[in-house]
């Protein structure tokens, strides 16, 4: 019982912060500087998500380092999302068995 | 992912002469398979902390949000309290909020309120991505193609890496622990490539966060994510200011 209240607890919040500015923001911006920050902050946001912690994400650094890498190359040549996700899995786990 | 995007778009025209939800669904693909295996390595987490398999595809099913689902399994481990659940989702979630003003500057008349309430379940990092980078307005159809799959991938790897992840290798597992971060990067590295204010925002905000968790380390890291993104994103507002329609 007690879980599912946190589950509850969870998934309202979480629904809540996407639904209410989706459905009650209406105008359309005129401010430059406000437009320009909703341009730049989803990339930001992922950015600072990212570093540096996907240098943590395996339990090993080495092996962190090597699927990043890998990842900002395939990225870098604009691969696809899943072909980059799993060859940075990939070549982690590879390099874990060295 | 914009080339793969193109041939996608070509195959919607061939097949379907461009019916925006089959055009959703076909962009959703990627998604989905990306949610399949990213989801795969929540749901061996949840079990490792002793969730039931029913309760973290429940999670899965209802969240739609990796790291807010992290960070939530790991306070009901610990029996933490309601408050603080409802605080970690909301500074770890806030994200979502900018990504839905943002996306509502670019719905078409159509978009009602009933269909703004029940699609803006599935806004995600990387939903919000693909729907941010198609051009002209974004219909309701095209958006609830758009969050299909990636709602199916979620929860099925979910109860995938829940019932049967205990069968994988640790090596496995741990390498899969950089698949979410994976799909990060290919999100916003090429934008960066072509754009070199973005490539700005990106490395600031990075630098922020890396400052954030090696010298001020007494703010959590919920916080210190959207703290790096603020700081990099005004700075880059203030600097490089979008011209009209840029976007």
């Amino acid at each position: 019982m007690t879980l599912f209240l946190y589950i509850l607890i969870m998934a309202g919040v979480t629904y809540l912060i996407r639904m209410l500015p989706f459905t009650l923001f209406r105008r359309q911006i005129r401010s430059p500087f406000i437009k320009s920050l909703l341009y730049y902050l989803p990339y930001a946001v992922l950015s600072a998500m990212t570093v540096p912690a996907i240098f943590y994400s395996t339990g090993d650094m080495l092996t962190a380092v090597v699927g990043t890498v890998t990842a900002v190359l395939l990225a870098y040549f604009k691969l696809p999302l899943i072909v980059v996700a799993v060859s940075a899995a990939l070549t982690a786990f590879l390099a874990g068995l060295i | 992912m914009l080339s793969f995007l193109k041939v996608y778009d070509k195959l919607s025209w061939v097949i379907i002469m461009r019916n925006e939800y089959s055009k959703g669904i076909l962009h959703g693909i990627p998604i989905a398979l990306g949610y399949l295996s990213v989801s795969f390595g929540f749901g061996i987490m949840a079990v490792s902390l002793n969730i039931p398999i029913i309760s973290a595809v429940l999670i899965s099913l209802t969240n739609l949000t990796s790291a807010g689902q992290a960070a939530g399994i790991e306070i009901i481990a610990a029996s933490g309290a309601f408050i603080e659940m409802a605080l970690t989702q909301l500074v770890i979630n806030i994200r979502y909020a900018l990504m839905g003003v943002t996306l509502s500057q670019r719905l078409d008349g159509g978009f009602n309120t009933a269909k703004r309430m029940v699609l803006s379940f599935g806004i995600t990092d990387e939903v919000f991505a693909v729907a941010s980078s198609q051009k002209g307005r974004l219909s309701a159809s095209y958006m609830a193609g758009l969050i299909t799959l990636p709602i199916v991938g979620w929860t099925l790897g979910t109860f995938l890496g829940a019932s049967a992840g205990h069968l994988l290798p640790e090596s496995v597992t741990n390498a899969m622990g950089i698949l979410l971060y994976g799909m990060f990067l290919a999100i916003i590295i090429p934008p960066s490539r072509e754009n070199k204010r973005v490539l700005f925002v990106v490395l600031a905000a990075a630098g922020v966060s890396v400052a954030f968790k090696y010298l001020i380390t007494f703010v959590s890291s919920g916080f210190a994510v959207i703290i790096s993104a603020l700081v990099a994103a005004v700075i880059g507002a203030v600097l490089f200011p979008v011209k009209e329609d840029a976007q």
